[in-house]
C-alpha cells in the first residue's frame, strides 16, 4: 500500500538532488534544469496531498506552477542566450561582474 | 499491488534520472535525463488520479520547455563542463553536506505529520467521477474559486512573451 | 481445452483489448509498408512516369524487397557520433507515432454480430483526456529528430534538428488552439465523445477555419513538404538523417509514415466525423452495433486513406517554402487566425447556433 509518506519522501529526495545540482554544477543551463527539477518535486507534493486530502486545490496550484515555470524558462533562457552573446560562456563562476 | 509496483518503478526511474542530471557532464545528456524524470513524474500523477495534470506535465514540460532547453544547448553549441569544478574545490563537498542536512530536515518534517489535524475536502475520487471527471472539475475551479489567479497568470505569460522577444532582439 | 472456457476467455474485455492492440499495430505497420509503395507510384503518376513495377504484379511486392534490402545493408555507425543518442534516436522517433493511435476510435462500439453480450468499443483506450494525450505524445516525437541531428555530429544534421525543434513548437501552438473550437463544441476531451457528437454534423462544416489550420499544422508536424525543412535535401543534404544508414534510416522513414497515418486518423476523428457515416445524421439508424459493424470501420479507413493520398499529392505538387516564410506563416497568420476561430466559436455557442 502506497501512502502519502511514500510520495513525500520521494519528493524530498528529488528536491535534495535538485539542491545538490544547483550548488555543485557550474553551467547556468544545468543549474536552471535543476531548478525545474525542484519545482517538479514540489508539484508532486501538491498532487499527493490533493489526492490524500480529497481536495483539488493542489492540482490547481500545480497548474499555476506549470504556467509560472513556462514563463520563467522563456525569460531565463533568453537571459542565458544574452549572457552567452556577451561573454561567450555560461559558466556561472565567470559571470561575476556583479561582485564589485 | 499493481499500484505499488508502478510506484516503485516510476520513483526509481525519477531518482536515477535525476541523479544522472546532476552527475553527467554533457548538457544534452542532462536534458534527456530531465525529460525522463518529467515523464516518470507524469506516471506518478496518473497513479494519483491527476490525469489532467499528468497530460499537461508531458505537454508543457517534456514537450515544450525541454525542447527549448535542447534548442538553446544546440544553438550555443555548449561543450562538456570538464574543468568547471576546478575553481572551487570545496564547493562540491559543502554543497552535498548542506543538501544532506536539508534532506534530514525534510524527513523530520514528514515524520512529524500526523493525520489528525488534516481536514479532508469534498473531492474524493467518487465525487470527481460523478461531477464529470478530473478535467471538468479543475476547469470549474479555475473559473470560479481561482478566477483572479487564473487571469493574473495570463498577464504573467504575456509579460514573459514580451520580455523574451525584447531580450532576444539584437541591438543595432 | 473445452470450448466454453475458450469463449469465456475471448469474451473477456482484456483479451479483446490485447487483440485490438495487435491488430492496430499490424495494420499500421502494413500501411506504412504499402504507403511507401503508394507514394512512389503516385509520384510517378504525377511526373508522368510508371514507378516501381518489377517486383510482383504491379510492383506490389516492392515493400518486401525494400525491407530485405534495408535489413541486409551494412549498419554503419560513424566514428564521430555520440553512440548512445545516435542509436536511440530512431527508436525515440517511432514510438510516439505509434503511441498516439491508442486513443483513436476506429469503429463504432460493436458486439460483432451479437457474439459478445456487451458492445465493445473499437478503440484501444478511451482516455478522458484523449486530446491532451495526443498532443502530449505528439510533442515527444520531436526528440527523435533533434537528438538524431545532434548525435550525428554533422553541421547539416544539427541544422535539421534545430529547424525541426523550432518548427514543431511553433506549429503545435496553432494546432492546439485550432482544436479548441472542436473541444468547445463537443464539451469533452475524450475522442469517443467527440466522434459521437459528430452524429449531428461533421465538425469540418462549423469549424472549417480550424480544420484548415489543423491540416496545415499537421503537415508541419509530420515534416512533410511544403514544410520538410528539417530534411530539405537540396540545402541540408538529408538533414537529421544524413548520417543514418540501413535499418536505423528505415526507422526514421517508418516514423515519418506512421506519423502521417496518425495525423490523418486524428484529422478524420476530429473534423471528418471519425466512423460516422453521412456528414449530417451519422448512420441514419442502420444496425451498426451488431450487424453492420464493419461499415463504420471501412468508412473510417477510407477517409484515412483519402487523407494519406492528400499528404502524398501535396508533397509532389508544392515547392518547399523558405524557413522565414514558415515561421511567419505559423506565428503571424495561423496563431491570430486560430484565436479568431475560438472567438467565433464562442460567440456562436453563446448565441445557441450550435
Amino acid at each position: 500500500m502506497i501512502t502519502l509518506t511514500h510520495y513525500l519522501v520521494l519528493s524530498g529526495i528529488i528536491f535534495t538532488i535538485g539542491v545538490i545540482g544547483v550548488m555543485v554544477r557550474r553551467s547556468a543551463l544545468v543549474i536552471f534544469m535543476c531548478i525545474e527539477l525542484m519545482l517538479n518535486s514540489v508539484n508532486l507534493t501538491f498532487i499527493a496531498f490533493s489526492r490524500y486530502l480529497n481536495s483539488l486545490d493542489g492540482q490547481v496550484f500545480v497548474f499555476f506552477v506549470l504556467s509560472v515555470a513556462a514563463a520563467e524558462v522563456v525569460v531565463g533562457l533568453a537571459i542565458i542566450i544574452l549572457i552567452f552573446r556577451n561573454k561567450a560562456t555560461v559558466n556561472v563562476d565567470e559571470i561575476n561582474l556583479m561582485k564589485w | 499491488m499493481l499500484e505499488t509496483v508502478l510506484f516503485y518503478f516510476f520513483a526509481g526511474a525519477a531518482i536515477i534520472s535525476a541523479l544522472m542530471l546532476v552527475m553527467r557532464k554533457n548538457p544534452v545528456t542532462c536534458a534527456v535525463s530531465l525529460i525522463i524524470t518529467f515523464i516518470s513524474f507524469a506516471g506518478l500523477y496518473i497513479l494519483l488520479n491527476a490525469h489532467f495534470i499528468a497530460a499537461i506535465q508531458i505537454l508543457v514540460y517534456a514537450g515544450a520547455i525541454m525542447v527549448l532547453f535542447l534548442f538553446v544547448i544546440m544553438l550555443l553549441d555548449l561543450k562538456r563542463e570538464e574543468d568547471f569544478l576546478s575553481r572551487l574545490k570545496a564547493q562540491k563537498f559543502f554543497g552535498i553536506a548542506l543538501a544532506v542536512i536539508l534532506l534530514a530536515e525534510v524527513f523530520a518534517a514528514i515524520s512529524s505529520i500526523n493525520g489528525m489535524f488534516l481536514t479532508r475536502g469534498i473531492y474524493s475520487a467518487e465525487n470527481i467521477a460523478e461531477a464529470g471527471g478530473n478535467t471538468k472539475v479543475i476547469g470549474r475551479l479555475l473559473f470560479t474559486d481561482y478566477l483572479l489567479p487564473f487571469e493574473v497568470t495570463s498577464i504573467l505569460l504575456i509579460v514573459a512573451i514580451i520580455g523574451a522577444v525584447f531580450l532576444g532582439k539584437k541591438e543595432n | 481445452m473445452n470450448r466454453a472456457l475458450l469463449i469465456q476467455i475471448l469474451k473477456n474485455p482484456w483479451t479483446i483489448n490485447v487483440i485490438e492492440i495487435f491488430v492496430v499495430f499490424g495494420m499500421i505497420m502494413f500501411t506504412v509498408a504499402y504507403l511507401s509503395l503508394l507514394e512512389r507510384k503516385i509520384s510517378a503518376r504525377i511526373q508522368y512516369r510508371i514507378g516501381p513495377n518489377r517486383v510482383g504484379p504491379f510492383g506490389l511486392l516492392q515493400p518486401f524487397a525494400d525491407g530485405i534490402k534495408f535489413i541486409f545493408k551494412e549498419d554503419i555507425i560513424p566514428n564521430h557520433v555520440n553512440k548512445v543518442f545516435y542509436v536511440l534516436a530512431p527508436a525515440i522517433a517511432i514510438v510516439p507515432a505509434l503511441l498516439t493511435f491508442a486513443v483513436v476510435p476506429f469503429g463504432s462500439p460493436t458486439t460483432f454480430f451479437g457474439i459478445l453480450d456487451e458492445p465493445v468499443r473499437l478503440q484501444i483506450a478511451d482516455l478522458n483526456v484523449g486530446i491532451l494525450y495526443i498532443f502530449a505524445i505528439a510533442s515527444l516525437g520531436v526528440y527523435g529528430i533533434v537528438l538524431g541531428g545532434w548525435a550525428s555530429n554533422n553541421k547539416y544534421s544539427l541544422l535539421g534538428g534545430l529547424r525541426s525543434s523550432a518548427q514543431m513548437i511553433s506549429y503545435e501552438i496553432s494546432m492546439g488552439l485550432a482544436v479548441m473550437g472542436v473541444l468547445m463544441m463537443a464539451g469533452s476531451l475524450s475522442l469517443a465523445d467527440i466522434v459521437k457528437d459528430q452524429e449531428r454534423c461533421w465538425y469540418i462544416f462549423p469549424q472549417f477555419l480550424g480544420f484548415l489550420i489543423f491540416v496545415v499544422a499537421a503537415f508541419a508536424e509530420t515534416n512533410r513538404l511544403p514544410f520538410d525543412l528539417p530534411e530539405a535535401d537540396s540545402e541540408l543534404v538529408a538533414g537529421y538523417h544524413t548520417e543514418y544508414s540501413s535499418m536505423k534510416f528505415a526507422m526514421f522513414f517508418m516514423a515519418e509514415y506512421s506519423n502521417m497515418i496518425t495525423a490523418s486518423a486524428v484529422i478524420v476523428t476530429l473534423y471528418l466525423g471519425g466512423w460516422q457515416g453521412l456528414p449530417v445524421g451519422g448512420w441514419m439508424g442502420l444496425p451498426i452495433v451488431d450487424k453492420l459493424w464493419f461499415m463504420p470501420l471501412a468508412w473510417f479507413c477510407t477517409k484515412v486513406a483519402f487523407l494519406l493520398f492528400v499528404f502524398i499529392w501535396v508533397r509532389w505538387t508544392l515547392p518547399r517554402c523558405r524557413y522565414d516564410q514558415l515561421m511567419k506563416l505559423g506565428w503571424k497568420i495561423f496563431l491570430p487566425l486560430s484565436l479568431l476561430n475560438i472567438l467565433i466559436t464562442g460567440v456562436l455557442i453563446m448565441m445557441d447556433v450550435y
